[in-house]
């Protein structure tokens, strides 16, 4: 009996990157991409691609686990980039600049926080609303255009090729790695973690055992939004703009890969490393399918078939082990 | 009670065996049932008499063996074979879908209908003649379900199956949520079903009920069975002998324990769902029983004393301190626990790992620089697994995978390991097997020894006059009579919680 649970400990970890590693043979084996797929700066690009998905998928891993769902992720992102160009031009310094754009999100997540526990609503339902208006905001102060600010360090976050050559990726996936096994840590071994999964899995056990509902679901949604809102920096130094219009359905890119990771939106399951491994199935699988010359469409009936498929196995597991 | 032994048997199970890996559930197993009879499956839990029913509902296909059903042969390969045979299963865990009405549960599945269009009217006529026959006609059938009380809902299981024409009714712990007057209007709808020929498997725990009720028995232990017999000559005795084997059990294990200073005092207490106010005062070392009919306030006032619900008239002295606010967060800083009586709603995270259900409302011995210690909580859990005898393979293992009995030790063991000083229990030990439950009153005889203090909502009324100092009784959201457990017994408390006058006029 043991055993058998240690197997499907090791399944149930591996199971992620098994469909990681399936999606990087297949690319890796076609002779047509094969070379141009395998090259160092492919990788470092797609590591960099992932970053701005990544980071809101850290924040949504945390909301599909209390059982929520933040569907105002993208248009926060929107937002935050849109911040931090009006930030920049307004002669504040660059630091300034991203600690704006990051509070922006935070401030967003906070009202989703506190709109859901205060009107007992659906997070759905709230966060619905605030994807339209934190779009609408960001459109009404950029005047319903791009934002152009100067050149600044802030830019070089997303560079492919870092300035100091000796970081090897862009600055923003080391900031994406240092947050992903910090969270991670927090789910796992902090007492805010463990309250996350118990009102995930059921909250009304978890308010018997006195646990602070409201406290820490609006945490849980100030803490999602704040990622958007680093999300947000990275978007305005990928683009060196602000733009309002940037970032259209990217909440469902980083609620599939939450999903795809082993989320339930049920609530009470989901990890961080599963939902990073879920970033990076949908990346590797844009990249290989645009160097293949595959049309956008063929890329999308893919990843659509992946998230029902991922969630299909991840079923199928759970239903073995009860 | 007068069948002759010629009366024709109408299921016969012969040589049933049954395994899950390792476990043999089923060992070779016969049972066999009459037109119009009784008969009780007992056993604890595990004992494998969930398994031979769901063999027989089509749930669970067995290994070995064969069954036959009015003479000829009988494959219950899925559930929809069983049902259309006439066999019906009331499950211990209800089964109902909360949004729907009473109606549409009732009928799911078997909707009257022409052209694909539900009949409303009809429909709605049978399942009023249903909910008249268990004489509950006051349950509307336009209701959802998740408005109706514990006890009403398996009111509405049972019509589910009525509506159905069972010939053959499986009751799977029918009782375990019901108070003795919906027990025994209960016992009448299975009388007046057997009369009209329907036979009745009887699962329970609730041995006075079984003898009560059934015709024959079956014993199973560890999936053999032990004995099979006429009810007529048995004593309670006699079947927790067979069930247990060679153990010998203590029902209520007496514990010495001084009553000592006063510590939770209720004054004109009156919560948001409490109909009247309540006066209630509880010392250390005193275990405080709760009577009373369901719906009669029990429930809402250790929800509404425990933060859960807020307290609207009156308030709490706790510890000598007074109170009118609460969350549960304050009242368990105040030493206080709640065990909910609805384990699988509110009671435990199923998903969630044993360790984490036990140390939910206290992480904090292993928490260091606001990181939990795992390792130092794994050991701790195992030794508490241990000493409260809970049978789980691992402490990471998901609480889903327990036995019932075994789910809400780990629900109770968590206020043990919260050492929490007030104890509220609501019905801790129901739809357990009486192993469990008599570990569960040494625990809660230790605990008030340790000078803790216990208030014990319950229904089976045994155990209420078995391990309590005190006894209050509830009618209708009133606290009617409070008084020592010795002023009591089965009878009286009865009678002041059915007819809400007390039977102690004389004393103050």
């Amino acid at each position: 009996m043991r055993d058998k649970s240690r197997i499907q400990t090791l399944l149930n970890w591996l199971g992620p990157f098994l469909g990681l590693i399936l999606v990087l043979i297949i690319f890796s084996s076609i002779p047509e991409v094969q070379e141009r797929f395998l090259r160092i700066s492919n990788l470092k690009s797609v590591a960099t691609q992932s970053v701005i998905v990544a980071l809101g998928a850290l924040g949504m891993t945390f909301v599909i686990i209390s059982g929520g769902i933040d569907l105002s992720a993208a248009s926060n992102i929107a937002l935050a980039s849109v911040i931090t160009a009006f930030a920049i031009n307004a002669g504040f310094s660059p630091v300034l600049a991203i600690l704006l754009g990051v509070l922006t999100g935070g401030i967003v997540g906070m009202a989703n926080g506190a709109l859901i526990t205060s009107l007992r609503l659906v997070p759905f339902i709230v966060t619905l609303g605030m994807l339209g208006i934190a779009r609408g905001v960001a459109k009404w102060m950029a005047g319903n255009q791009k934002i152009d600010a100067p050149i600044t360090w802030i830019n070089e976050l997303m560079a492919k090729s870092p300035r100091p050559s000796w970081l090897l990726v862009a600055p923003g996936v080391w900031i994406m790695i240092i947050f992903a096994v910090a969270m991670a840590v927090i789910l796992r071994y902090a007492v805010f973690g463990r309250h996350i999964f118990a009102i995930g899995s059921n909250e009304a056990t978890a308010r018997l055992c006195g646990i602070r509902i409201n406290r820490t679901k609006i945490l849980v949604y100030t803490i999602a939004g704040l990622f958007c809102g680093l999300s947000g920096v990275m978007e305005f130094s990928r683009l060196t703009v602000g733009d309002p219009t940037v970032a259209v359905g990217l909440e469902l890119d980083i609620i599939a890969a939450v999903v795809i990771g082993g989320g339930s939106l049920s609530g009470g399951a989901g990890s961080i490393l599963g939902s990073m491994i879920g970033v990076f199935i949908m990346a590797f699988l844009r990249n290989g399918c645009t160097m293949m010359g595959w049309p956008n469409y063929i890329q999308e009936i893919i990843i659509g078939s992946i998230i029902v498929a991922a969630v299909a196995l991840d079923q199928i597991r759970h239903r073995q082990s009860v | 009670m007068n069948l002759s032994p010629q009366a024709e048997s109408l299921l016969r199970m012969e040589h049933i065996s049954k395994r899950f890996g390792a476990t043999c559930a089923l060992d070779d197993v016969d049972f066999d049932l009459r037109k119009g009879e009784v008969h009780a499956l007992i056993g604890e839990n595990g004992a494998g008499k969930s398994t031979l029913v769901k063999i027989l509902s089509g749930a669970v296909s067995p290994d070995f063996g064969s069954i036959s059903l009015e003479g000829r042969s009988f494959v219950p390969s899925q559930p929809l074979a069983s049902r259309r045979r006439g066999i019906a299963m009331i499950y211990q865990e209800l089964n109902l879908a909360p949004d729907l009405s009473v109606e549409e549960n009732v009928m799911l599945g078997r909707e009257i209908h022409r052209f694909g269009f539900v009949k409303r009217k009809t429909m709605q006529r049978a399942v009023e003649k249903a909910l008249e026959f268990v004489h509950h006609p006051e349950i509307k059938s336009n209701v959802p379900i998740k408005k109706l009380s514990v006890g009403a809902k398996q009111i509405v299981e049972i019509a589910r199956a009525l509506v159905g024409e069972a010939k053959i009714l499986i009751m799977d712990e029918p009782t375990s949520s019901l108070t003795q007057e919906d027990t025994n209007r209960l016992f009448q709808i299975i009388y007046k079903l057997k009369n009209q020929g329907v036979s009745i498997i009887y699962i329970s725990h609730f041995l006075e009920e079984v003898l009560e009720v059934a015709d024959r028995f079956t014993v199973l232990r560890d999936g053999k069975k032990i004995h099979m017999g006429q009810m007529g000559n048995t004593s309670v005795d006699d079947l927790i002998q067979m069930m247990v084997g060679q153990k010998f059990v203590e029902m209520f294990p007496k514990v010495d324990h001084e009553i000592g200073e006063i510590v939770l005092q209720m004054k004109g207490l009156k919560g948001k769902r409490m109909a009247e106010r309540v006066d209630l005062t509880l010392r250390k070392g005193e275990i405080l029983g709760v009577a009373g009919l369901i719906g009669a306030g029990r429930t809402e006032t250790l929800r509404t004393v425990f933060g859960l619900d807020p307290i609207e008239k009156g308030f709490l002295v706790v510890g000598g301190a007074k109170t009118d606010k609460g969350t549960p967060w304050i009242r368990i800083g105040q030493g206080m626990g709640l065990l909910s009586e609805d384990r699988q709603e509110e009671g435990l995270a199923l998903s969630l790992s044993v360790a984490d259900n036990l140390t939910l409302s206290h992480f904090a011995p292993y928490k260091k620089g606001g990181l939990l210690r795992l390792k130092k909580r794994r050991t701790a859990v195992q030794s508490l697994l241990k000493q409260v005898k809970i049978k789980a393979q691992d402490p990471d293992q998901p609480v889903y995978g327990l036995s019932g009995g075994n789910q809400q030790k780990v629900a109770l063991a968590r206020l043990l390991h919260q050492e929490a000083d007030i104890l509220l229990l609501d019905e801790p030990t129901r739809g357990i097997d009486v192993l469990s439950k008599s570990q569960i009153y040494e625990w809660m005889g230790r605990l008030v020894q340790e000078c803790k203090a216990i208030i014990f909502v319950s229904s089976y009324l045994p155990e209420l006059l078995g391990i309590c100092d005190k006894i209050a009784v509830f009618h209708r959201g009133k606290l009617v009579d409070f008084q020592p457990v010795t002023d009591w017994d089965t009878q009286s408390i009865m009678t002041v919680a059915t007819l809400g006058r007390s039977v102690h006029k004389n004393r103050a």
